[in-house]
């Protein structure tokens, strides 16, 4: 087992960075009087964040991972995550395994 | 808070980030096998779960690696690839009225997609407590370091894990929770906005850029949208 200098300095660089992140948009809301406008854009945040996460499997995947996405989402409307979640995972397998 | 709400509430975080424990698993394998292809030790790629505790940056580091390693040009990568941690941070940030500011900190040093998500449907629907949050991130970052190991020491003996349809449960339980953020016209607007973003991005762009691109269009429209009631 090694540690490698250069390699850890490699480590560090992309904590430092990637933690700098994590911690700027706190600090930047912590300083500012939100607008409403402001206020309801950074709600937006959250929905806009997973529909983008999302959009490659949902979209531009294959039709196995665009059925089992739509059938999620009406899943999501009237059963609780883990089964809607659940019943997702298992139509992509089937799907797959039924060469879709 | 009390002792036992204090408990109650921890292991309802525990338990609701089930499903993404279970789904990270397999990516933390293949980053494992993945890091110590690209020639770093099991102690290296250990390392940088625990550090950077960030998937999408890591594989591209891993893209990006040489002998010896650029680390002004990875440090930077990281930075661009996780620019939606600052909205997110930002997001979130409103949630986090019952957390000290050493709590706050560390909310924010073990923030990542998952965890931050399931957190930000929480405080929608009821007060967000530190020990529920700790219960979501901390069994997510124990499994993040334990499959990173396991991958790093095992390599290529794993299989693939496709067929289990594995991979899904993070769009599956991200969707869920979208579905629950939906208040309409104007959300459908901003999903409309960063799907069509993503999209075009993910096509264009290696890396993890279509994140960012999809927040910011979202971002976007509701900033426009907004004006344009005022001026109406």
């Amino acid at each position: 087992m090694s540690l490698d200098p250069a390699t850890l300095a490699a480590i560090l660089a992309m904590a430092t960075a990637t933690l700098a992140t994590r911690l700027a948009g706190a600090f930047l809301v912590r300083r500012m009087t939100l607008s409403p406008r402001l206020e309801r854009a950074l709600n937006t945040v959250p929905p806009a964040v997973l529909m983008a996460v999302v959009a490659p499997t949902a979209l531009a995947t294959g039709l196995a991972e665009t059925t089992a996405c739509a059938l999620t989402a009406i899943a999501a409307l009237r059963l609780p995550m883990l089964a809607a979640a659940g019943l997702g995972v298992a139509t992509v397998a089937v799907l797959r395994a039924v060469g879709l | 808070m009390t002792m036992t709400t204090r408990r109650s509430e921890m292991v309802a975080g525990m338990r609701t980030i089930v499903p993404m424990v279970v789904a990270v698993a397999p990516i933390g394998l293949v980053f494992g096998a993945v890091a110590v292809g690209k020639g770093l030790s099991p102690l290296e790629a250990l390392a940088m779960s625990a550090l950077v505790f960030a998937g999408g940056s890591q594989f591209v580091a891993m893209d990006l690696w040489t002998d010896p390693p650029a680390w002004a040009a990875l440090g930077f990568a990281a930075l661009l690839v996780n620019l939606r941690l600052i909205l997110m941070s930002a997001s979130l940030e409103r949630a986090l009225a019952r957390f000290s500011p050493i709590q706050k900190f560390f909310a924010f040093a073990f923030m990542a997609d998952e965890n931050w998500a399931l957190a930000e449907a929480r405080g929608r629907r009821m007060v967000l407590t530190p020990a529920f949050y700790f219960g979501l991130s901390l069994p997510f970052y124990g499994m993040w370091l334990i499959s990173t190991a396991a991958g790093a020491l095992l390599g290529a003996v794993i299989g693939d894990t496709r067929p289990l349809g594995l991979d899904f449960a993070f769009p599956a339980v991200f969707i869920v929770l979208l579905m629950g953020f939906w208040k309409g016209r104007e959300t459908g607007l901003v999903l409309a906005a960063s799907a069509s973003a993503a999209i075009v991005t993910h096509a264009l762009l290696p890396g993890a850029w279509y994140i960012a691109a999809g927040a910011l269009a979202g971002l976007a429209v509701s900033l426009i949208s907004f004006k344009q009631e005022r001026v109406a």
